[in-house]
């Protein structure tokens, strides 16, 4: 081990001689060199922080006077160099400093340029904007000679580079991938992955030398290959499941000891690669019996292989049992994961503990009986000094929290949260304790006062849904009526209580809640009169520590009891102080309040006790108005505009001096600031119906404000909700899982009673009132996932139906001309569509494929035949006919006969949706696969035809898909087939949705079938799903496009270069038209407008621009990766044509 | 990935600021104290691992330090790190340090700051861990350091 010695600031002399540079160098160094120890010996001397400020200050400008001299030479700017860093070290301004930095790194020899680029990768960050100027620097040290200057080169372009000048280096840096030298090689890696962090798309191309660097000859460049593919992995694992085996290999050599010695630390081989290699094979294993199969060897070589000497074992153990339990499971690695965790938990070095705990939080939802095991160690823990401990064991905890321990947990967890500071482990627990308490609690009174603790602590930082959720659990309540009443009434009852204590301030939100519960539920109370209520709510309201907003909240309750109270004072002193109030939001409260106190029947019937959550209908479209606006119209008034429209039209005006008087630099001009591209469409709206826009504005307002806190969702029966809760709500029978634990329990107090301590006794209650519960039987109610468990409080399902409800609503008013309601009614058809009612349908079916593809001349497209099953006459969608092109029939003539009428189905039916060719993708002497992509408007189709090529009957044939990550399968009814005759065809439908934005995905899947009764053989396949299959044209018009773009704040810019063939605007267009399925609302001029959306519904704009040969694309988009995806795709189109 | 790499003495003195993420300067400043306050506050003999403070991103971040004598090495990790791997990594710097400097002190640290900044390129690069072969660390330093030289005496 080796410490750092200490050596006094006495030894100070001393070591400045001993500094002087060696061999008698320029005298000029020498005095700058001492310039850094004296300074450094100047501020340690300082007392104060105000002196040190000071001398700094002297330094720094002396620095900058020597800097920006021209006699100062490279080398007294590298001295320079080095104490402008010190001062930026110490929090001081060097910026004069930053350009010098960069001329030290284009100037210097080796030595300055090694300090230039030191302090720019120090000083400077990614998107600074003199970073551009050193670009050249590195494109030049990159094709250096010198092995230490492209060392320099590499580092710097990983530390710091321009996003957008990556180009610029990549071929670079590639070649290097190939370089002699294993240390650039090994950097050139490095440098790689930084790209592919910082800019992904831009990387894609070299995936395949990844590869290469992973099979490298030397170490180095392997291990760090890991880092990228640890990061590749994580995003996607189905599509590097192909080197397992790699992965695997490499492991076992490296376990086995085949690598170098000098890789070995503390007589560990590399630890640091084992631990890499071992988090990958968790990432790959995870969910997939096969690949975890193959790992299930060299994970148990692992376990018994970590023999404890050494730290760096522990840290390669903690890796194994990890990815042990990450991966598919195994039985016997389990158990001895577990002893693993074992040592983990019972060391009595602390940061394995920690690590123990840390383990056992992430095993204990496989496997509780663990945490039973090791109960007393986690009861000491929660005592433990280290509040890090303690946090991992109150995590630990509220894993296995159940309804019989919850008590004891969430009182150790407001324990913990009375004594942390820290906002964000605060608002962390005090969600945990919000969630438990809703979920577990055991009564009212425990309920009512645990969120009154909550609300205290968490105030004004805890997450907004926490009161919100509280207040719709109150206002909807669960299945009993009294019981509902019974927890209003308590609420009521302990906010009174509180609110009578003196001195005493809670936080504003909790005032809320508790305004809006007093407002509501007041009435319960039988002794207390509404008019003590609101003398409470009025001492509130005039204490001065109280929030305008909240003051909101009381003013509101107050009004709601003041049409129970028969006559108040109270009421009418409020009044009379708030009419005058200086806050316009009160005083506008108070004047409603005023005129509603006079009008006692308008009163009574508007504010209904016990009415909160029935629906409240509001005419949204303010049609009442119309007779209004109409008047102020023909009277000459301006018509109303929408905000961002007057902002819009704001900034243009400004920016009216801006004729593009620099017409060539193309890519700025006319792009600067928000400007909507489609300006010019916008304008035409300023005379449209102000009507119109106002009902949109008001929908997309009033309908969230509302449901979000009150829960006034008015979308469905309140009855179908109900019914849902009874049959969902099992009985659970808890007593006998207790009565279990509790007897093993005390059976193991039996045992160690003769030992005990009084402490211990202490300790062992504590555990069996914390572990009680857990066990094998009552695995299921352990986790707060489990479904069974009877909640006391079981929240009605609306809330999330509603929801789906609104963005529905929102999604018809962002694309006012895609009629989802035809679609949706379109593909009822298409499930049940087999013989019947063809002729009807198939008319259907052409005008409404006819509106979605108009215009975007289909027969152009290169992957499509176009093609209807529906006038094929067998059931199963796409069997026979379509296969016999692709495999061939013993009979030629019939398959011509076949094709020439398939041929006619064509020409008939050019409208049905389009559709990739088949493609084969596994087969065997029996049968054989193809697949094939049908772009279905709302999904993906994904179809295998299974083919029989044996002459005997197949039994029970089945396809299966795996689940992927990017991906939601369905199958599509039908898909198991019983008996599937020799010589026959059949397929297999599934319908893809893709769940988040990727380039490329995997699809894999088996098919098994019985032969013969005898054997079961089973195929695998896998097909490449693109992005583009989940892109489908977004038919809307101009003005929505206006609206649209400005909404979105994600957005992409990228000059891209046509070939000559594409030259003009409209023949690019087409290109994305056809390739990338986007959507062309609009050519005016050189500019396009283009919309499409990633299925199911989020959609991208693209705006395009055309200047010589070179297109500027410009997307929007609400989702943030999509046009990056995008992006990528369109280059890919643009270039490759 | 490594998102910071802070030295400071006993007394909150930064040694070695390092930030592989961009944080803006008067931030950076507040996280060194931060910190500091954080770790000084712990005993000896807890655990080396903390949660990070608020500014540098809360819970999802690790602090993982190393108490030597005056100095604190302070690593801040995301949770794709391990941590007693980082744990070791840390060492690895140090005693490379010390094999470089030859009984390292906190004013080598001071004096010598660019060097120390080569060093730990050599180690981490870019918020990635490089190189963790000490003796391969060592190499790559005295290959530069032979490079000082022979220009030392062209120009001298």
């Amino acid at each position: 081990m080796s410490d750092i010695v200490e050596k006094t600031l006495t030894a100070l002399p001393g070591l400045f001689l001993q500094n002087q540079p060696g061999g008698g160098p320029a005298a000029a160094k020498a005095s700058f060199s001492s310039r850094l120890g004296s300074l450094v010996r100047g501020i340690t001397a300082l007392t104060s922080k105000h002196e040190e400020e000071k001398l700094i200050q002297q330094e720094l400008s002396s620095l900058k006077a020597t800097v920006s001299a021209p006699t100062t030479t490279l080398k007294m700017m590298k001295e320079c160099m080095v104490r402008l860093i010190y001062c930026e070290m110490l929090g001081y301004d060097a910026s004069f400093g930053y350009i010098h930095a960069i001329k030290l790194a284009q100037q210097g020899n080796l030595l300055e340029k090694r300090v230039g680029y030191l302090a720019v990768s120090l000083f400077l960050h990614e998107s600074h904007e003199l970073l551009l100027l050193l670009v050249n620097t590195v494109v030049k040290d990159l094709q250096s000679t010198n092995l230490v200057e492209v060392c320099m080169a590499l580092t710097v372009v990983s530390q710091i580079f321009p996003r957008e000048m990556i180009p610029a280096v990549l071929p670079l840096i590639e070649d290097k991938l190939q370089h002699s030298k294993e240390i650039v090689r090994r950097k050139a890696v490095l440098a790689l992955y930084k790209f592919h962090l910082i800019a992904p798309n831009q990387v894609q191309h070299i995936h395949i030398k990844f590869r290469k660097a992973l099979c490298d000859r030397d170490v180095g460049v392997m291990a760090a290959s890991l880092h990228i593919y640890l990061r590749m992995i994580k995003e996607n694992s189905s599509g590097y499941k192909d080197l397992t085996g790699s992965f695997v290999t490499i492991l076992k050599q490296v376990v086995g000891g085949k690598l170098p010695v000098e890789f070995n630390y503390h007589s560990v081989p590399a630890p640091w690669l084992q631990i890499q290699l071992l988090r990958i094979l968790g990432l790959l294993g995870k969910d997939d019996q096969r690949t975890s199969e193959l790992m299930y060897d060299v994970l148990d070589e692992s376990l018994r292989r970590a023999e404890l000497n050494h730290n760096v074992t522990y840290a390669i153990l903690f890796e194994c049992v990890h990815t042990v339990y990450s991966i598919y499971p195994k039985s016997e690695l389990l158990e001895k994961a577990a002893k693993c965790i074992g040592k983990f938990v019972l060391s009595p070095k602390i940061n394995l503990k920690y690590l123990g705990l840390k383990a056992l939080t992430y095993v204990i939802q496989q496997d509780p009986t663990l945490a039973l095991q090791h109960q007393m160690t986690i009861i000491e823990c929660l005592d433990h000094l280290d509040p890090i401990i303690k946090r991992e064991t109150l995590e630990l905890l509220y894993r296995i929290t159940n309804a019989q321990n919850i008590t004891v947990i969430v009182q150790k967890m407001l324990e913990y949260l009375h004594q942390s500071k820290e906002e964000y482990v605060i608002v962390n627990l005090v969600g945990k304790i919000a969630e438990l308490a809703e979920k577990y609690a055991p009564d009212n009174a425990w309920f009512i006062q645990t969120m009154n603790a909550v609300f205290s602590v968490g105030g004004d930082v805890m997450h907004p849904d926490i009161p919100n959720n509280f207040l719709r659990l109150l206002a909807e309540g669960f299945d009993d009526e009294t019981e509902d009443q019974q927890l209003r009434l308590y609420a009521v009852q302990s906010y009174l209580t509180l609110l009578d204590m003196e001195n005493v301030f809670y936080p504003q939100r909790f005032l809320q809640v508790m305004s809006w519960v007093l407002g509501e539920y007041s009435y319960l109370l039988d002794k207390e009169m509404p008019e003590e209520v609101i003398a409470k709510l009025y001492k509130l309201l005039m204490n001065d520590s109280v929030s305008s907003e909240t003051k909101a909240w009381l003013i509101a309750a107050v009004t709601k009891l003041t049409s129970q109270a028969h006559s108040s004072n109270t009421v009418e002193r409020l009044i009379h102080e708030f009419t005058i109030s200086l806050d316009t939001c009160m005083r506008q409260h108070a004047f409603e309040l005023k005129h509603l106190h006079e009008n006692v029947e308008l009163m009574k019937s508007l504010l209904p006790v016990d009415r909160s959550c029935e629906d409240l209908v509001v005419d949204a479209s303010l049609s009442f108005l119309d007779g209004f606006v109409a008047e102020g119209l023909s009277q000459g008034a301006a018509p109303y505009k929408p905000h961002h429209q007057r902002q819009e039209e704001k900034l243009s005006q400004e920016k009216v001096l801006n004729f593009e008087p620099y017409g060539l630099s193309f890519s700025s001009s006319g792009f600067t600031g928000r400007q909507s591209p489609a300006g010019i469409s916008l304008g035409s709206d300023v005379s449209g119906n102000s009507a119109e826009t106002g009902l949109k504005e008001t929908n997309s307002l009033k309908l969230e404000g509302i449901k979000k806190l009150w829960g006034k969702e008015g979308y469905l029966p309140k009855k179908e909700s109900k019914t849902g809760d009874e049959s969902g709500a099992l009985p659970v029978p808890q007593e006998s899982i207790m009565e279990n634990v509790d007897q093993a329990i005390t059976k193991k107090d039996q045992s160690q009673v003769l030992t005990q301590s009084k402490e211990e006794k202490e300790k062992q209650l504590l555990a069996s009132s914390l572990f009680v519960g857990l066990g094998s039987e009552s695995t299921i109610n352990l986790l707060g996932k489990a479904d069974t468990v009877s909640h006391k409080f079981r929240r009605k399902s609306k809330v999330k139906e509603a929801k789906s409800g609104e963005t529905t609503s929102t999604h018809n008013m962002t694309c006012s001309s895609f009629s989802s309601l035809s679609n949706v009614a379109y593909e009822d058809d298409y499930y049940s569509n087999t013989l019947h009612d063809t002729g009807d349908k198939e008319l259907k079916k052409f005008s409404l494929s006819s509106e979605l593809l108009d215009s975007e001349s289909l027969t152009e497209l290169p992957l499509v035949e176009k093609f209807s099953y529906c006038s094929l006459s067998t059931p199963s969608l796409f069997a026979n006919n379509n296969m016999e092109i692709f495999h061939p029939p013993q009979s030629t003539a019939a398959s011509v006969a076949k094709e020439s009428s398939l041929a006619s189905s064509f020409l008939e039916e050019t409208t049905e949706y389009m559709h990739s060719n088949a493609m084969e993708v596994c087969n065997n002497e029996t049968i054989s696969v193809s697949s094939y992509k049908i772009w279905k408007d709302d999904c993906l189709l994904m179809v295998w035809s299974v083919t029989n090529k044996s002459g005997l009957e197949l039994k029970s044939a089945d396809l299966e898909i795996f689940p992927a990550e990017n991906f939601k399968v369905t199958e599509q009814p039908g898909c198991c087939l019983p008996v599937m005759e020799a010589e026959s065809t059949k397929s297999f439908q599934y319908s893809v949705q893709i769940e988040k934005p990727f380039t490329e995905g995997n699809l894999t899947g088996f098919i098994s079938y019985h032969m013969m009764d005898t054997h079961s053989a089973q195929l695998e396949f896998s097909v490449n799903l693109s992005l583009l299959d989940f892109i489908r044209p977004l038919k809307i018009s101009s003005d929505d496009f206006g609206k649209l773009w400005l909404s979105f704040a994600n957005d992409v810019k990228q000059n891209v270069k046509m070939s000559e063939s594409q030259a003009a605007l409209p023949s690019a267009l087409k290109t994305l038209q056809q390739k990338l399925r986007l959507h062309i609302i609009e050519i005016i001029g050189n500019e396009g407008l283009l919309a499409c959306q990633l299925l199911p519904s989020i959609p991208c704009l693209l705006h395009c621009r055309v200047h010589a040969d070179i297109l500027a694309l410009w997307f929007r988009s609400s989702c943030s990766t999509l046009p990056d995806y995008l992006l990528y795709q369109c280059q890919k189109v643009m270039e490759g044509s | 990935m490594i998102q910071a790499i802070l030295v400071f003495n006993n007394h909150g003195k930064p040694r070695l600021v390092r930030f592989y993420q961009r944080f803006p300067e008067e931030i950076q400043q507040q996280i060194v104290r931060e910190t500091f306050h954080l770790v000084l506050k712990r005993d000896d003999n807890i655990c080396n691992f903390l949660e990070g403070g608020s500014l540098i991103g809360g819970s999802d971040y690790k602090l993982i330090y190393r108490h030597y004598a005056t100095l604190y090495f302070v690593f801040c990790v995301d949770s794709s790190e391990s941590e007693l791997g980082i744990l070791d990594l840390i060492q690895v710097f140090v005693e490379t340090l010390d094999k470089c400097f030859e009984n390292v002190c906190e004013l080598d640290l001071i004096f010598h700051m660019d060097k120390v900044h080569y060093i730990l390129q050599e180690v981490v690069m870019g918020g990635m861990v490089l190189e963790t072969n000490m003796n391969e660390i060592v190499a790559q330093i005295e290959a530069q350091n032979r490079l000082e030289k022979s220009e030392g005496q062209v120009l001298g």
